[in-house]
């Protein structure tokens, strides 16, 4: 009976981390002001070049060094995602273009990119089969402590968490990034640098959210890519913002709860193909329950950041 | 003299095609109070926002203390030790005051440090704030105080009050007074924009004058009189009495019986009201700003949900219908009319990036059974408003955002008035607006007087109250706390009966 | 020190002339990425994508029916955008009209005739996508409950039941759903003059002009911009706000269960939880860059299929993922919305 309890929460964990990322990088963003809907795109940008990484690593380098195995991977996920949200930034920062579409644009051109890649990586280099990085998805899933199954990645979202929640409530420069997702017009009076922070949250949290991606490739699936194996997890994640009042502690708890549900038709013994598909969308249907109730109570502190999805311009009247 | 603290060069700014400020030279000096006073769009606060580094001049210098200042952000404006304090409040609802006062400097957070300062501040020019305390559950007055906090926290020693007591009561409004007088003593600069002529003879050492855009001169208040200001701010002679026909044959046409109206959060914004309006009569509603008018006017007009009490609209034959519970469409068709001007004139009644024909039609497109819009009738209805009211704008088909904030206004209550009704309510007509447009106004409602209209009046500028309006009821807190006939009462009963129930916070 | 400034008269010449030379620009970028990929002469690869996409007739019917489709997803989200009520929930609304559709063809099979059935399937999966929309609308309208997240949300609600039904009547686990009635084509669209996709073609553009009509001349329409440029004003002016969210929530989500109804009766013949193909969120673009006029977006959705049918070629050709067509789209896109700026801003260099 334990047992299964605790592999029920090491799964459930285990599919909560990368919508952890997610959300977590979407409440920075969110947070600044911006919503990011390309999310999802720049999850599968940040798996895939997690993998390219990797891969490029494995192909031209005869003896992988452990150390390097996690870095490279690390940091290419890091400029591959990090590129992505530059991507919304300068479109809808500096250009002010609309969100909503620049977000969708990106999610669609992100999966597109980790598909493409994902299925003609191998032959770019006369390679075959699919693609498969096991010794860098060992070093990733390795036991950080004994007795926990988890890599170290699950632990680092949960400490990205903590920390993004301590940062936008306990340092200044938290406070004016707050201050230009309720009122850009207000910051900006008050001498603070709309654009830097606006720059800052949507990069920062474009790249949060592609180490989920990478998680996912990585940890998840040690190493292997399937195209659209990450499916509709960036939604999810998306869904968890809201889910969590935009607070990135409880995003933890939320996250870990959606990945119980998606996965837990899968471990309840001899469910039917039909009610596994309706298990598995209880988390969307939780989300927008959630939604509704936080609409009708409508306390102020649970609401989105006022200047959500829009754009500033200084000399608007 | 001294260096001023500030001079401006040959400043010229243009949006668009229209000339904000023309080559305007001005200095302000510290220890001293400068009133900056002029007709609406005469460009003062243009003019001050490219101080305070909200926008940027097209040509001239700006030099601070003697040397040219490169003025491109509000940060640079806070190097310089230039505060503003704009009218409408750059304020985060969710922030507490502390978390808003500290916004924007570069120091690590300390909000107990912050606290305590804000203490001493306070304690020093006699302010009242409570720095955990919400913006949201600030009263407009309380606003104001954390932003002056603010611009005093960063050491801002050149100060500029856009429209300050434009909210606030006449006891705030003293208090005030006496802080910036503290402020001018100690030696700071400070700059305060105002349309309110006794203000100015209050308050200020000297007084600078635009027009139109252009710098007309700079007096000094000592030596100066209201008349002769207003001669330099208008150009020309204007009459200030208002005229006020006697009412002819007045009967009950809107009864109010103690009318109860409960918002969102549970507060009483209107507390058992009843009153009676005639027609050919107008009844000004004189309070504090938040003191229930708007409550009180959407009610009637069906756009408040009402808890308890009546609304009587009495038709010609005598009979009684009941408002309360009646669509606002309704309503409308019984021929009441609600022309409201919201503090930022477009918010509401005019949809900004519609042209005036458009705009004329939200009040007219559901005429006729036909499921299509009529454009005909709006079109010609917007080229008589247009004529009548001599709005400035190219065509009646210019999306009302191109046009100025005066011909703005002459646009929505042109469009009320125009639909003959037989309760006309009209808040903040003038509000912001230049004395002719004014006066064209006031003479738009004497017009509907005459024709029997029963006139509901809210307005801010007690002299006016007093001069157009046969009786004022006065409200506050959101009740009731007087009605005087205006040919017999004076200023100070109105002021005394608008704070006497101690409904609003200080 | 570059310094910004609003435009307010950008004249209809320069806006074109802007436009225009983005796209340019992001064909070159475009051309620039297959090169890299393919090592082959950009000009090449774009005959190779004009010549494949409308090589046969085939293929361009093929092509004006996906645009049909996409420009009626587009027509769908148009009103509730006008609105300013981000229904991202097209790609849901189809997929219910869709499931709604199968069911009576699943079900009725052939025992009524096929004229009835296609009938009371077009009514239900009207009626479908309109309830699909209408929840959303409602909570919107009725509480202020956030439309963007909660349309999206019903999107993976609607796949999960589709994949629910699929695994209700193809019990064999294979999860795919075969073509329906395939014998007796009971509750297909016929073919006119012997074009099988006419039909389709002809409903979406009576569709285009009808909502043109619609949201120019109409009181509904009139309400509805009052409403998307400023809700304070339309309660101020006694124009019943929830009434007006509710009901283009409503026309919104009809003509997406239309589109879903067209996909299954008039296109496939079945239904699958990837049968919406992420046009309901490619709808969303269609419509905003013909700035809601349902004229333009017939141009827009044809660029936007003729992209990614031509991507495709290209991909068959030269042995490529087809996923490289979103790789181009999205840079396109990319451009195209970027360009958007430089007509409504001016940029000026000024001293530091």
């Amino acid at each position: 009976m334990f047992g299964t309890i605790a592999y029920l929460l090491g799964s459930s964990i285990r599919q909560g981390i990368p919508l952890l990322f997610g959300a977590t990088g979407e409440i920075l963003t969110e947070k600044g002001g911006h919503l990011n809907l390309g999310i999802p795109g720049i999850m599968y940008v940040g798996g895939i070049s997690g993998i390219i990484g990797g891969y490029l690593y494995e192909h031209f380098c005869a003896n992988p060094n452990p150390a390097l195995c996690i870095l490279i991977p690390l940091l290419a996920t890091i400029i591959g995602s990090g590129l992505m949200a530059l991507i919304f930034s300068f479109l809808t920062v500096t250009l002010r273009a609309n969100q909503n579409v620049t977000g969708l644009t990106l999610t669609t051109f992100g999966i597109g990119i980790g598909n493409f890649f994902g299925a003609s990586l191998l032959s770019f280099f006369g390679d075959s089969g699919s693609i498969s990085l096991l010794t860098i998805g060992g070093w990733y899933k390795a036991k950080l402590i004994p007795f926990l199954d988890f890599g170290f990645l699950a632990y680092l979202a949960v400490i990205i968490a903590i920390a993004v929640s301590f940062y936008l409530n306990r340092t200044r420069a938290g406070l004016n990034m707050r201050a230009v997702g309720e009122n850009p017009a207000t910051a900006d009076a008050a001498g603070i640098n709309v654009t830097k922070y606006q720059y800052l949250s949507t990069i920062i949290g474009g790249i949060i959210a592609g180490l989920g991606g990478l998680y996912w490739v990585m940890d998840y699936t040690g190493g292997t890519w399937t195209n659209n194996g990450f499916g509709d997890r960036g939604w999810l994640a998306i869904a968890i913002v809201i889910f969590a009042l935009w607070k990135p502690v409880l995003g933890i708890f939320c996250s870990f709860l959606f990945g119980g549900l998606y996965i837990c038709c899968i471990l309840i013994p001899g469910l039917s193909s039909a009610s596994k598909e309706l298990i598995t969308m209880a988390p969307y249907v939780v989300t927008i329950l959630v939604l509704i109730i936080t609409s009708i109570k409508n306390k102020r502190e649970n609401q989105p950041p006022a200047h959500l999805g829009l754009n500033y311009f200084r000399e608007d009247r | 003299m001294a260096v001023p603290a500030i001079e401006l060069r040959n400043i010229t700014k243009t949006f668009g095609s229209v000339v904000a400020n023309d080559n305007v030279s001005l200095s302000v000096y510290r220890g001293e109070i400068l009133a900056l006073l002029g007709e609406n769009g005469s460009g003062k606060t243009t003019l001050m926002n490219m101080i305070s580094g909200i926008y940027h001049q097209d040509s001239g210098e700006i030099f601070i203390d003697g040397k040219e200042a490169v003025i491109n952000s509000p940060k640079d404006a806070f190097d310089y030790k230039i505060g503003m304090i704009h009218q409408h409040f750059k304020l985060v609802d969710v922030f507490t005051a502390a978390e808003n006062i500290v916004l924007g400097i570069r120091k690590t957070l300390d909000l107990a440090g912050t606290k305590k300062k804000i203490q001493e501040i306070c304690r020093k020019y006699g302010f009242e704030v409570n720095p955990d305390q919400k913006i949201y559950d600030m009263t407009v007055s309380q606003k104001q105080t954390v932003e002056i906090v603010k611009v005093l926290y960063r050491g801002a020693d050149i100060l500029i009050l856009d429209e300050p007591t434009a909210v606030l009561t006449p006891q705030e409004t003293d208090r005030l007074f006496a802080v910036l007088r503290n402020m001018r003593n100690d030696g700071k600069a400070i700059v305060i924009i105002t349309h309110k002529m006794h203000e100015v003879e209050a308050l200020s050492d000297r007084v600078a004058v635009l027009r139109k855009g252009q710098f007309i001169g700079t007096l000094k208040t000592s030596e100066t009189d209201a008349q002769e200001m207003t001669n330099m701010m208008v150009g020309h002679q204007v009459s200030l009495n208002i005229e006020r026909p006697e009412p002819l044959d007045p009967k009950p046409r809107l009864v109010v019986e103690n009318l109860t109206v409960v918002d969102q959060d549970g507060i009483k914004k209107l507390d058992n009201v009843s009153f009676t309006a005639n027609s050919g009569e107008i009844l000004g509603i004189a309070g504090i700003s938040g003191c229930g008018q708007k409550e009180l006017l959407e009610s009637i007009a069906g756009l408040q949900p009402v808890e308890s009490g009546n609304i009587y609209f009495i038709k010609n034959d005598g009979e009684r219908e009941q408002l309360i519970g009646l669509e606002p469409l309704k309503i409308k068709e019984l021929g009441v009319a609600l022309s409201f001007v919201p503090e930022d004139r477009l918010g509401m009644g005019l949809v900004a990036n519609m042209d005036l024909v458009d705009n004329m039609m939200l009040r007219s497109y559901t005429n006729g059974k036909s499921m299509f819009t009529d454009r005909k009738s709006p079109t010609k209805l917007a080229k008589q408003v247009v004529d009548f009211l001599e709005v400035i704008t190219p065509n009646v088909f210019t999306p009302v955002r191109k046009l100025s904030g005066g011909n703005v206004q002459k646009v929505l209550v042109g469009r009320e008035i125009s639909n003959a009704p037989s309760v006309l309510m009209t808040a903040y007509a003038t509000r912001g607006l230049d004395i002719n447009s004014s006066y064209t106004i006031y003479d738009m409602i004497n017009m509907q007087k005459d024709r029997q209209v029963a006139v509901l009046y809210v307005g801010e500028d007690l002299d006016v109250l007093l001069e157009l309006c046969d009786k004022v009821l006065v409200l506050c807190g959101g009740k009731v706390s007087g009605m005087v006939d205006c040919r017999n009462t004076d200023k100070h009963t109105v002021g005394a009966l608008m704070t006497r129930l101690g409904g609003v916070k200080a | 020190m570059i310094y910004i400034s609003r435009r307010t008269d950008a004249p209809l010449k320069k806006a074109v002339a802007i436009k225009a030379f983005a796209i340019l620009l992001s064909l070159v970028v475009c051309a620039l990425v297959l090169f890299v990929m393919t090592r082959l002469n950009p000009l090449d690869i774009y005959i190779a994508m004009f010549k494949g996409s409308l090589s046969t007739q085939r293929k361009f019917w093929a092509l004006l029916q996906n645009t049909a489709i996409l420009l009626c997803i587009s027509l769908a989200v148009t009103p509730a955008f006008k609105m300013k009520f981000w229904n991202l929930g097209a790609e849901g609304q189809v997929l219910i009209g869709a499931l709604v559709s199968a069911t009576f063809m699943f079900y009725i099979q052939d025992s009524w005739p096929s004229w009835l059935l296609i009938l009371v399937m077009l009514v239900a999966s009207v009626a479908a996508g309109l309830i699909w929309a209408g929840i959303p609308g409602y909570f919107k309208a009725r509480f202020g409950t956030n439309e963007t997240l909660f349309t999206l949300m019903m999107n993976y609600v609607a796949i999960q039941l589709v994949k629910f039904c699929i695994a209700v009547w193809v019990p064999n686990g294979s999860s795919v759903m075969g073509v329906l009635n395939r014998q007796t084509q009971c509750g297909w669209i016929p073919s006119l003059f012997g074009q099988k996709y006419l039909i389709n073609i002809l409903i979406v553009a009576l569709l285009t002009v009808l909502m043109y009509i619609y949201l120019k001349y109409s009181k509904q329409g009139y309400e509805i911009s009052v409403v998307g440029e400023s809700e304070k004003t339309a309660r101020y002016i006694g124009i019943n706000v929830k009434k007006v969210i509710l009901r283009t929530a409503c026309i919104s989500g009809a003509i997406g269960g239309l589109a879903g109804f067209l996909l299954c009766a008039g296109t496939g013949h079945t239904v699958s939880a990837t049968l919406a193909g992420g046009n309901g969120f490619t709808a969303v673009l269609v419509s905003w860059l013909a700035k809601f006029n349902p004229f333009g977006m017939i141009l827009t959705s044809l660029l936007i299929v003729f992209l990614q049918k031509g991507s495709g070629e290209i991909a068959q050709a030269f042995r490529l993922s087809d996923n490289i067509s979103d790789v181009t789209t999205g840079i396109i896109l990319f451009f195209i919305i970027g360009s958007e700026f430089f007509i409504n801003y001016k940029i000026h260099l000024r001293r530091k």
